[in-house]
């Protein structure tokens, strides 16, 4: 699936900033590698002028409520055009301390991107140039995407989910 | 004010600029030149543009919360509504998602009828866009002719799966049934009749000089600053970046057809109007080999945790009703895993990033929206431009609402 070529470059970033990575796996056909908040900013910097990884695909967060002290993961998947690599960075963060730092500097589309993981999931991007709600009303008080707000009203008694469980 | 006049970019404001007379105005959120709910709030000195403040959100209806609580199969109605000018890429490319991630093969015939009905999509989506590009340039006629060829296109969704916009298509696995006779039919007429009426519709402006004198310069990119702000899709490659998902990560067979990447030169919304009309006629190329190849089999992958069964089977046989129950409920077994994919939709890679912890829903799903990422150069892109040239940019990125709001 990967070729040898491929597969160069990735074992090329896994060897070059191994004391950087806390953890590296494979999700299907993506390398996923872990890293701590202070590290993210000069990997990446060092993967966009290094070794071609020229395009940030996509930014997202992901809230794990049970994996206490690691609550909240930023993920973000960049891609090297050049070759065709992706790769998945992975910054693990406790919900008390939810700050991670802005890639704005290196990538002007995490601009928006981050706006909108503020927006659902309250994760503070320092240095962010304009970190403001996005897509919700200013008014709201609270992340909506967190775990713990339920998708539908828990109060309401006039829907009966008993067989179905939803 | 002085310090508006010297920053750069603002080649286009006259330094006679009269202090005190820059003016607020709202574009949007409902105004009908904006094709959606978008508000702009623009600064302006006469009409040139001096900075914009985008806010969108207008149409959020929290689609990534939604889809936590919502199993697989009901989550391909989701995807309808993001970019609902060519919603069966969405939904095709939600069910190759689901279909990664437990690990389903789907037969080549399967491919081949996605590959079909993605591209008929790609037309008609390419069509909207360039057809609106004229209605802002103040060329009605060529927008009439184009729905009625959307229409057309439209007939041969209903034909496949009953739906003309929103359309659910297919099902995780394959499509409910064959394409019948009279969608081949249809098809091929509409292959016949359309490159004529779509080459009126070129004659009508791609050389018109009124057209060109409007749209040539309008609202360009950089290449460079393009791939920054994440741009993808016929957006991209009018800047000249030849990135095309399609090609770099074929999926559904695409590696079998032969087809070119258009690309422009200056990103302007001429290129952009030009990329689309070579992107229609490659599409109807892939299109014609699909329909020459396609080979023989069955509609649908063997895989009966996900494909409905025949209604006679489940009135008939126990297997067929319990599978039947399960799929409905959405009981279905999947496996855990963190998956993404992108296909070409019809404004860029449309990315789903589907974490599965193994239950009945996901446990977190992201929509990689290309319109949320890339209306957010807008500010920059007509900065300094006419208001007139400002509304043609925007039809000419194509965004959608549903997109840009998921």
């Amino acid at each position: 699936m990967r070729s040898p070529e491929q597969q160069e470059i990735i074992n090329a970033v896994l060897t070059a900033h191994k004391e950087l990575i806390l953890n590296s796996e494979e999700l299907y056909d993506i390398t996923s590698i872990e890293l701590s908040k202070e590290n993210l900013i000069p990997f990446v910097e060092d993967l966009k002028t290094n070794h071609g990884f020229g395009f940030l695909t996509d930014l997202t967060v992901v809230h794990y409520p049970d994996n206490s002290g690691r609550e909240l993961c930023g993920s973000y998947l960049i891609h090297n055009w050049m070759k065709n690599v992706r790769l998945r960075l992975k910054v693990y963060i406790s919900i008390e301390d939810n700050h991670l730092p802005s890639l704005t500097p290196l990538f002007r589309t995490s601009n928006w991107l981050e706006r909108e993981a503020f927006d659902n999931f309250g994760i503070i991007y320092d240095n962010h140039p304009d970190l403001r709600r996005i897509l919700n009303m200013d008014e709201m008080d609270y992340h909506p995407l967190l775990k713990q707000y339920a998708l539908e009203d828990e109060t309401r008694k006039d829907k009966d989910d008993t067989f179905f469980g939803r | 004010m002085s310090d508006v006049k010297k920053k750069e970019n603002h080649h286009l404001v006259s330094e006679d600029t009269i202090d005190g007379e820059i003016a607020t105005l709202n574009l949007g959120p409902t105004h009908p030149a904006t094709h959606g709910v978008f508000q702009n709030v623009l600064k302006i000195d006469g009409e040139k543009i001096l900075s914009a403040e985008p806010t969108i959100g207008y149409i959020h209806r929290a689609f990534e919360k939604l889809a936590e609580r919502r199993p697989f199969n009901q989550i391909t109605t989701i995807t309808d509504r993001l970019n609902y000018c060519s919603s069966p890429i969405n939904n095709i490319g939600w069910q190759l998602t689901v279909e990664k991630l437990a690990g389903i093969e789907v037969p080549k015939k399967v491919d081949y009828m996605r590959v079909i009905i993605m591209e008929l999509a790609r037309v008609a989506d390419h069509l909207v866009c360039n057809s609106v590009i004229g209605v802002d340039t103040g060329a009605l006629t060529g927008f009439t002719y184009m729905f009625q060829e959307r229409e057309r296109i439209y007939d041969l969704f209903e034909e496949v799966c009953g739906a003309r916009l929103t359309t659910n298509i297919g099902r995780i696995g394959g499509f409910e049934r064959d394409f019948s006779p009279k969608f081949y039919k249809k098809l091929d007429e509409f292959l016949e009749g359309f490159p004529a009426r779509f080459a009126e519709f070129d004659s009508l402006l791609t050389r018109n000089r009124i057209f060109m004198d409007r749209v040539i310069g309008a609202g360009p990119i950089t290449p460079e600053d393009a791939i920054d702000y994440g741009f993808t899709g016929p957006n991209l490659r009018a800047a000249g970046v030849d990135y095309d998902v399609r090609v770099m990560n074929p999926y559904c067979s695409y590696e079998d057809f032969e087809f070119d990447v258009p690309i422009g030169k200056d990103g302007d919304t001429y290129d952009r109007y030009m990329v689309r009309m070579e992107e229609i006629r490659e599409s109807l190329r892939i299109i014609h080999q699909a329909i020459d190849k396609m080979p023989e089999g069955l509609h649908h992958a063997d895989v009966p945790d996900f494909f409905l069964p025949e209604k006679e089977d489940v009135y008939t046989s126990m297997e067929a009703l319990i599978y039947h129950f399960k799929i409905v409920m959405g009981e279905t077994k999947i496996p855990e895993g963190e998956v993404y994919f992108a296909v070409e939709g019809g404004n860029g890679e449309l990315g789903y990033h589907l974490i599965s912890d193994g239950g009945r829903t996901p446990y977190r799903l992201h929509f990689r929206r290309p319109c949320f990422i890339y209306y957010q150069a807008y500010p920059e892109m007509i900065k300094g431009s006419l208001i007139s040239d400002a509304i043609l940019t925007l039809s000419s990125l194509n965004v959608i609402a549903g997109e840009l709001d998921a």
